[in-house]
């Protein structure tokens, strides 16, 4: 492996004849390993696209008692560029099916679209409404079929149907899973901090409403890709409704609510005639 | 042996910028008619502006032969439109059209960063911006292109209109006048010229309200 030469720099030979690989890395200077590639600077920069935040947004969803309960923030964004501070991330597929928008903005709109479409033909076709399982499976279906062609969509899809309320995770590598809570997004670990701390199964519908809008706000408050206006929907046994739509600025205000100190009010009084 | 790449690209950056803002009752659509390639100024006098329908208009920065096709392709599906119809299409069935038109070409896109304003079948102004690949928004203001980054803080700090998510709802229209919404526009332009070097030569100015459509020019710094 190729070493950069510091050799100038400190020595430190004490393990002086022990011959073992341990006491080569301390034995001979210090040095950064440089990957064996023709292409040194395109390395780097494939390297810094592997590790960089995807899917600048939070987005959760959790079942409880009452149903299921859906967060988003609203910002996107175009590099370091807010390119939206409004961007509608819970997206009404049908009247009790709600599904949540994490990746590619184009990617998530257009193909949550023609996934309402599909569930409104299996309507007409089958006259009954479609269950969460066949929705997700059919958007699913879809996304692995562009596997590997670039579509980015990291998305939850959240319904009550006949077995009871109903949520699974849904992206573009073709994975599907079934589960009761999930957090998508690069501010997703902030949210499932508060939201997992704070969950129980037995919640009220206002209660499980304030887990998820600070869930929400934390996660705004932590990653520069989240931020703008924490909307939380509620899907109950007659559809969803949307509960609340507050900007996590104003948000900020009401969880740490600013009291004048008493050093301030004398500096008022002070300068008054 | 490093990967071969292409020497040729199928794209350009035409440059410019586009603004829209909608008011109550009208809706402002504001390009420069720079049209650019590298350093060199390929016209003066290009419009970015185009009329899709009777009450809707697109101004788009980017590639501009792109741009040509995409107006094109909307101009036909909208005479399709009108023969099955028998009817104008509404600024957001068009604004659909556009989104879904941009997604046919996900693999292969238009460079084409759009902005389309007109009025909504009830009359009031609507904007709606998109991405080159076709996610887009109903927004009260909107800026795109080379100086959108320039343009668009100023016009959150004048027309900052509460967000459409907000519960409970409020409404999105700017508060301001058409003359007063013009006047801004020009201030914007000219401030974006100073420092985008894409952007200028002169203000393409539509206005669009009950009446009809009005046309207007400014000239803006040519260097």
């Amino acid at each position: 492996m190729m070493k950069l030469d510091f050799g100038g720099l400190e020595s430190a030979s004490q393990f002086h004849g022990v011959d073992s690989e341990l006491v080569d890395g301390l034995s001979s200077a210090p040095s950064f390993e440089i990957p064996n590639t023709t292409n040194f600077d395109g390395f780097q920069k494939e390297a810094i696209q592997m590790v960089k935040p995807a899917k600048g947004t939070t987005t959760l969803a959790f079942i409880f008692k009452e149903g299921v309960m859906v967060a988003a923030d609203s910002r996107a964004s175009m590099g370091g560029y807010i390119s939206s501070q409004s961007v509608k991330k819970i997206i009404e597929i049908n009247p009790y099916m709600l599904g949540t928008m994490a990746g590619g903005a184009a990617d998530c709109q257009f193909w949550h679209r023609n996934l309402g479409i599909k569930c409104r033909l299996h309507e007409l076709a089958n006259k009954r409404r479609i269950s969460v399982t066949g929705a997700s499976k059919l958007l699913a279906n879809i996304l692995y079929s562009y596997r590997g062609m670039g579509l980015s969509v990291g998305t939850m899809i959240a319904g009550w149907d006949e077995t009871g309320p109903g949520l699974y995770y849904v992206d573009s590598e073709g994975g599907r899973l079934k589960g009761n809570r999930f957090s998508v997004g690069s501010g997703s670990p902030y949210a499932y901090g508060v939201l997992d701390s704070g969950y129980r199964y037995d919640m009220s519908v206002e209660e499980a409403a304030e887990l998820a809008r600070r869930a929400i706000y934390h996660a705004t408050f932590r990653d520069g890709a989240s931020g703008g206006v924490a909307s939380v929907y509620h899907v109950g046994p007659n559809g969803w409704k949307k509960l609340s739509g507050d900007d996590v600025g104003e948000l900020y205000y009401k969880y740490n609510p600013v009291t004048p100190s008493t050093v301030e009010q004398e500096m008022a009084e002070a300068a008054g005639p | 042996m490093t990967k071969q790449r292409a020497n040729w690209s199928p794209y350009d950056n035409n440059g410019g910028s586009c603004v829209a803002i909608a008011g109550a009752d009208y809706c402002v659509i504001a390009a420069d008619t720079r049209m650019s390639t590298g350093y060199n100024i390929l016209s003066r006098e290009y419009s970015k502006i185009t009329k899709l329908a009777d009450k809707c208009l697109m101004a788009s920065s980017g590639f501009q032969a792109d741009v040509k096709a995409l107006q094109k392709h909307l101009a036909a599906r909208h005479l399709i439109y009108q023969h099955q119809h028998n009817k104008q299409m509404s600024c957001p069935a068009m604004g659909q059209l556009l989104s879904n038109t941009l997604y046919y070409k996900r693999f292969f896109p238009y460079y084409s960063f759009n902005v389309l304003g007109g009025l909504d079948s009830e009359g009031k102004g609507c904007v709606y911006t998109y991405d080159a690949v076709g996610s887009y928004e109903r927004v009260g203001y909107s800026s795109q292109g080379s100086g959108s980054t320039l343009i668009m803080p100023f016009l959150d700090n004048q027309l900052k209109s509460p967000s459409p998510l907000l519960l409970p709802a409020q409404d999105a229209v700017t508060p301001l006048s058409e003359t007063e919404a013009v006047d801004l526009v020009k201030t914007v332009f000219a401030s974006a010229t100073e420092r985008d070097i894409y952007t200028g030569d002169k203000l393409e100015i539509v206005v669009v309200n009950a009446e009809g459509i009005r046309r207007e020019y400014m000239d803006l710094r040519k260097d």
